[in-house]
């Protein structure tokens, strides 16, 4: 299973932090801390796993945002580098051309399409068409989209 | 796909500030969350952000306060809570709007209100409870969106006490007519099983039924909890081998519906979920494997490589197949797969292909000689994560002759990581290797130098720990201990004279205690010199007080002269005054023993390290002062996890009330799994447990919660072999086949270093053949370090063998693992009719081939057909009536080994004829004298009998017997001990014997002195050992005796024991085979579980109780000796693996 997820800027600034396991606060402070020092000091071109204690980390760059996800011991790395791929596919669907910038701003909307892919650290559903199909469906995504462009909350 | 989303994020910076740009569309400009993220952007100092976020998270604080702030507003304000919260600061006073807002908000403002408490609060925040109507509300609405918002967040972070309140709802979700509810449900219910798998054991069969759900997506989900079950239990499973095999086979061949499809590849976590799976069934599992090669050979041809996903499922098939029942052709698929993987170009897979390698190396060596030259370019990869790779998979394969290079790459890699784990990691291997395969003295002592330098005071404290033991314990030969010590003081010696500041507190720990006990071993280095190198470190500023007590115990053992008088008394006068008691009570003793030497010798004799400490660890020296502590009305001692349950217990009341308020009843769950996911069973199985029938009334209540919380516990010890196993265990892998590589890089080998040349090429070769010599056909067995092809230096000596094997010049020899088969069953044989006369007409042919030589030099027969009438008087007439026969009939001495016995086990006192007695076995002998033993194992004592048999045509005078054991104490039965041994007879000495210390196994030591008739005196040396259960003796107590006794030892130990599963009932066939073997009672069996009590021959009891759980056999033993427990269980392992 997997254990967290985080997504961060060049700059090292948190974008999301998914933990899918009880983690204390210090604790994610400290790995937050680890995992973007970790991965901000890698050259590009290099393998895009990582040890962390008895973590296998993975990672990946999109333009100037980093994903990083970590997996438990037993699991398949290059498996964990298409989750994120998928992820921001799904993204990509969502806001149409994905950018830092949309994620930034509205980053809650990201949390909620996490949550539609990943449940209690494992895939919960991998057919793209059937995350838009239940979103939809749900009219979840649909109705804030609907609302969000027509009258902005905030 | 991919390379439009790259290509867009690419162009991103420069949007910050634009509107026209595609995506910023969607930002609204205005919004407060817009204007706080912008504001943040703009700011240059981080003082600056936190004052702009204080500022935020005070209005913040303010709006939610306040009565008129609607669900809407409050939804905008959580999310600008969690942006706070994300930049790392603490927005804790929303927490609970945020639980309110999930409470009552409509279903938009619902979704960022379960958010935010998501993110917010941990599992174990208290205001989760009242998170619990509103999950219990929402599981039971009809808006299938609430549903599915209850069934997210109960997956992410639900107390798990309160799960039961909500388990019904959720399982009834199971048979939802939507689809994605049912996949939630199930994947909520894999969520309860990982964090409290009893309470959702009852639900097992419905987990069937969402295996069969017509929705692959269900199907998909519930497979994470099949391969959870199935990794804790494989044995439950096999039976859906088939369907597994059934549904991978569909999935493969493209049956899914295409929306499945990833990348045109179809399911692919699906194809890797089953894969692991089945890898999970198939393993040591011959019959359950072959079921699985078609669709294993069809899921690695149907992955054409061509994208990361169908790496990702080869890699898992490659494990698969390395996992299962060898198939030599998948192996070899497989095997070339991985080789793809290695020789990538693409770095990702480069770095699978070695873990591949890794895992595959123990099977197969070969494959790791086929790509040495792609190894060896990893390893000096510039990428550090495919090095430390490498070097995981080159420790795999270390020998004797690869070690010096392998370690040397390991220790240029710990050189360069700054990492602490890897750091520990590494250190630990290194120090394993060296231990393992050290070629020489001088090497060992300086890799663990290192070892101690670059681990410092992080690593693992067991290494500083057994280099001592093994220092101190020493090896087989005399002379190699001197010189290993001797090196190791050099060393030290000469790390003092330099710059000891930089050596980590561990090191310096180290440096002193062998210091104190071994520097005397060199010669022309005084006392007074060490004692001034150590007592430089007492000055140096960083030197702990802790390593500061090490270094003055040191001193203590080295003061000797009038120059150690005046620095000891110099060093009492600085130190004395420390506000440290401990140093200063170590300053003071170490005064004191050095003006007085005679003391000193007493309290720290020299060489001793290695005489077992005797430690009350039940303190019985504080009775006294104890049982007047409570007689002047101080409350009883209460160990931790009595104290512990006690809270617990507490805490458990005190969420009663709120239980109540709860639309489904909590009774059930009250009490149920505070402490461990096992609690509910066994508080339910309380009720046939030994342990509380042994109370009655109140005032024992608070015992019996103890002992109740300890049956639930369900994390074991790890399994603690005893000593001088761990030098045994090791069996060379047979499965080397063999290589066309393998002969031509064997050929360059004994090159330990490569030496430099011209041509990087050449260099690289040799490395290959330094690194990989002993691999594959050449050398041939020798796989994996691990195997013992080449004698493994240092050997620990084993435990309790007291003395004499380390003196190897004398006539010593102690056979007592040579016996074989055959010899046990005559033996037995002959027991049965030692008095009807036929000893040893039996065995004459059996083997022949034996005979010759031995018979020359033996002559044991022919002395006791000569002389049996005049042996032992004492002995019945029916006795020597068999001697008789044994004199009649020639073929019986031609035989070496066993009539010997026979003839021996003649002279076995009369009384002890009747019992069973081990086989005879041979202790030494010289050209007079032949001595052997065994033991005979009596209801109330054990005696060891010792024959000496004098072979010689004179007479043998002033015959001595001394043993002396560590673990046994021996005393004399035999009344007059025989002085003389008369030519061409035998004597025997009896002994009775008692455990003084338990060990698995224990062992005397002795001498037999004698006196020839030249005058000449001789000395020979011999040992004798035999395995603790000899002195076990059941122990008859009722199971209200059990309790009391229970409760009042001290000394534990916990284990999983292998169940045994051929009889109807595995529990009580477990335990009869126990029973059988170990002469355990059995006290009581009630259901699941089992209470056995035993007791050594002189009453000191042991209590085991056994529960079946998961497949194995759980078991606690107590006593109040120390080790016994230990002991026991390595025989209770050792019995049911031989059973």
């Amino acid at each position: 299973g997997m254990r967290f997820l985080l997504l961060f800027s060049r700059q090292g600034r948190l974008r999301l932090q998914k933990w899918f396991t009880p983690t204390p606060e210090r604790e994610k402070k400290k790995i937050i801390r680890d995992m973007t020092t970790m991965v901000l000091a890698r050259k590009p071109r290099s393998c895009n796993f990582l040890h962390w204690r008895d973590l296998k980390i993975v990672y990946k760059r999109y333009a100037s945002l980093y994903f990083c996800l970590a997996l438990e011991d037993q699991d398949n790395e290059l498996l964990a580098l298409e989750i994120l791929h998928r992820y921001v596919e799904l993204l990509d669907k969502y806001f149409g051309n994905v950018c830092e910038l949309d994620i930034i701003f509205n980053f809650e909307k990201a949390y909620f399409i996490l949550d539609e892919f990943l449940m209690g650290g494992e895939i919960q559903e991998t057919s793209k068409q059937i995350v838009n199909r239940s979103i939809e469906a749900s009219d979840m995504l649909q109705e804030t989209m609907e609302e969000y462009m027509s009258k902005p909350a905030f | 796909m991919s390379d439009v989303v790259e290509k867009t994020l690419t162009a991103l910076p420069s949007l910050l500030s634009l509107d026209s740009q595609p995506g910023s569309g969607k930002l609204s400009s205005t919004s407060k969350l817009g204007n706080l993220i912008r504001g943040i952007t703009e700011l240059t100092s981080k003082h600056e952000e936190e004052k702009l976020i204080q500022r935020e998270l005070s209005s913040i604080k303010e709006q939610v306060a306040s009565p008129n702030t609607s669900m809407r507003q409050m939804k905008e304000l959580m999310v600008r809570a969690i942006y706070c919260e994300m930049l790392g600061y603490e927005a804790s006073f929303s927490y609970i709007h945020a639980i309110k807002l999930a409470q009552q908000g409509t279903v938009l403002e619902k979704r960022v209100g379960y958010l935010a408490v998501s993110l917010f609060l941990n599992e174990s925040h208290e205001l989760l409870l009242l998170l619990v109507n509103t999950v219990l509300k929402d599981l039971q609405s009809t808006n299938l969106i609430e549903v599915c918002m209850a069934l997210t967040v109960v997956s992410q972070m639900f107390p798990k006490d309160m799960i039961p309140a909500i388990l019904p709802l959720v399982e009834e979700k199971l048979t939802h007519p939507k689809e994605i509810i049912r996949r939630k449900a199930v994947l909520a219910l894999y969520k309860f099983y990982l964090i409290a798998p009893n309470q959702v054991q009852h639900i097992h069969n419905k987990f069937r039924k969402a295996l069969c759900d017509k929705d692959p997506g269900v199907m998909t989900a519930s497979l994470h909890i099949y391969l959870q079950m199935i990794k804790e239990n494989p044995e439950g499973y096999k039976d859906l081998t088939a369907s597994f095999v059934t549904i991978l086979k569909q999935v493969v061949g493209g049956k899914l519906p295409m929306d499945f499809n990833y990348h045109s590849v179809p399911a692919p976590w699906l194809q890797i979920q089953l894969l692991r799976i089945l890898s999970l069934l198939g393993k040591d599992d011959q019959s359950t494997s072959e079921m699985m090669y078609e669709v294993l050979d069809e899921s690695l041809r149907r992955a054409e490589m061509n994208h990361n996903i169908t790496y990702a499922i080869l890699y898992e098939c490659v494990k698969s197949i390395y996992t299962i029942h060898p198939k030599a052709e998948l192996l070899e698929k497989a095997a070339k797969c991985i080789g793809n993987f290695v020789l990538s170009p693409k770095i990702n897979l480069k770095y699978l292909g070695l873990k591949a390698l890794t895992y595959v190396v123990q099977q197969d060596a070969n494959l790791a000689l086929q790509h040495q030259l792609t190894i060896i370019e990893c390893l000096d990869h510039s990428d550090l994560v495919i090095k430390r790779e490498t070097l995981e998979l080159l420790f795999r394969i270390t020998n004797a002759q690869n070690v010096t290079v392998i370690v040397e790459k390991m220790l240029e890699f710990l050189r360069l990581s700054k990492d602490d784990y890897t750091t520990i990691d590494l250190v630990g291997k290194v120090a394993e290797l060296a231990e393992k395969y050290a070629p020489d003295n001088e090497w060992f002592i300086e890799t663990m130098n290192t070892v101690f330098s670059l681990g410092g005071d992080m690593m693992q404290p067991d290494i500083p720990n057994s280099f001592l033991r093994l220092l101190s314990e020493g090896f087989d030969s005399t002379e190699e201990d001197r010189q290993l010590r001797l090196f190791a003081v050099d060393s030290y010696v000469s790390l003092l004279q330099g710059e000891p500041g930089r050596l980590p507190q561990r090191f310096l720990q180290v440096i002193s205690w062998v210091l104190g006990e071994y520097s005397h071993l060199r010669e022309g280095l005084e006392p007074a010199t060490t004692l001034r190198l150590l007592a430089k470190l007492l000055d140096m500023k960083h030197t702990s007080s802790e390593t500061k007590s090490w270094v003055l115990l040191a001193m203590s053992k080295l003061c000797e002269g009038p120059d150690c008088v005046s620095l000891a008394q110099e060093l009492s006068e600085r130190h004395g005054g420390s506000l440290d008691t401990v140093l200063r009570q170590r300053v003071q003793e170490l005064r004191h023993l050095s003006e007085d030497a005679e003391l000193r010798a007493s309290v720290l004799p020299r060489d001793a390290a290695q005489e077992p400490l005797e430690v009350d660890s039940s303190l019985s020296f504080l009775d006294g002062f104890v049982s007047e502590a409570l007689s002047a009305g101080a409350a009883p001692y209460k160990p931790p996890h009595q104290r512990q349950e006690e809270l617990a217990q507490a805490k458990a009341l005190s969420l009663e009330p709120y239980g109540l308020s709860l639309p489904i009843s909590m009774s059930s769950c009250s009490l149920a799994d505070r402490q461990s996911p096992t609690l509910l069973s066994m508080s339910s199985g309380l009720s046939g447990n030994s342990t509380d029938l042994s109370h009655k009334g109140g005032s024992t209540t608070l015992k019996l919660d103890g002992v109740k919380r300890v049956w639930g516990k369900d994390g074991y010890l790890a399994q603690k072999e005893p000593v001088e196993e761990s030098a045994q265990v090791e069996v060379p892998s047979p499965l080397c086949s063999p290589s066309r590589q393998g002969g031509a890089d064997s050929t360059h080998s004994q090159t330990p270093t490569p030496t430099p040349t011209p041509e990087p090429e050449k260099e690289k070769q040799q490395l290959a053949s330094s690194l990989f010599v002993g691999l594959g056909s050449q050398s041939s067995v020798c796989l994996m370090g691990k195997s013992e092809q080449t004698p493994q230096r240092f050997r620990r000596k084993a435990k309790g063998q007291g003395s004499s094997s380390g003196a190897s010049e004398q006539i010593s020899n102690s056979h007592y693992s040579t016996q074989s088969t055959v010899d046990n069953l005559l033996c037995n044989n002959l027991l049965d009719s030692t008095v009807t006369s036929d000893l040893a007409v039996s065995t004459p042919e059996q083997t022949p081939q034996l005979s010759q030589e031995v018979a020359t030099t033996n002559g044991t027969c022919d002395a006791e057909q000569d002389l049996i009438e005049e042996t032992d008087p004492g002995n019945s007439p029916s006795l020597i009536r068999a001697n008789s026969t044994v004199t009649a009939d020639p073929p019986a001495h031609k035989d070496p080994d066993r009539p010997k016995d026979s003839c021996l086990s003649s002279h076995l006192p009369a009384e002890l004829a009747g019992l069973s007695h081990s086989e005879i076995i041979p202790l030494c002998s010289s050209q007079n004298l032949d001595l052997s033993a065994c033991h005979v194992q009596k209801e109330d004592a054990l005696l060891l009998v010792i024959f000496i048999e004098n072979s010689s045509d004179s007479d043998i005078e002033q015959m001595l017997l001394q043993t002396e054991s560590d673990e046994l104490e021996v005393s004399c039965v035999t009344d007059s001990p025989v002085e003389a041994v008369r030519s061409l007879s035998v004597s025997v000495y009896q002994y009775s014997l008692m455990v003084k210390r338990p060990a698995a196994h224990v062992a005397l030591a002795g001498t037999a002195s004698y006196q020839l008739p030249s005058g000449e005196s001789q000395v020979m040396q011999f040992s004798y050992r035999l395995p603790l259960t000899s002195f076990i003796r059941p122990l008859c107590v009722s199971t209200e005796e059990y309790g009391t006794l229970w409760l009042a030892f001290s000394q534990d130990t916990k284990q999983n024991l292998a169940l045994l599963n051929d009889g109807q009932d595995p529990l009580t066939a477990t335990l009869d085979v126990l029973k059988n073997k170990l002469q355990l009672h059995v006290v009581d069996i009630i259901g699941a579980e089992g209470i056995v009590a035993c007791r050594l021959l002189q009453g000191q009891p042991c209590l085991m109780h056994c529960r079946v759980h998961a497949g194995s056999l759980a078991v606690w033993l107590r006593s109040p000796v120390p080790d016994l427990p230990d002991c026991l269980l390595y025989h209770c392992q050792r019995a049911l693996q031989e059973h």
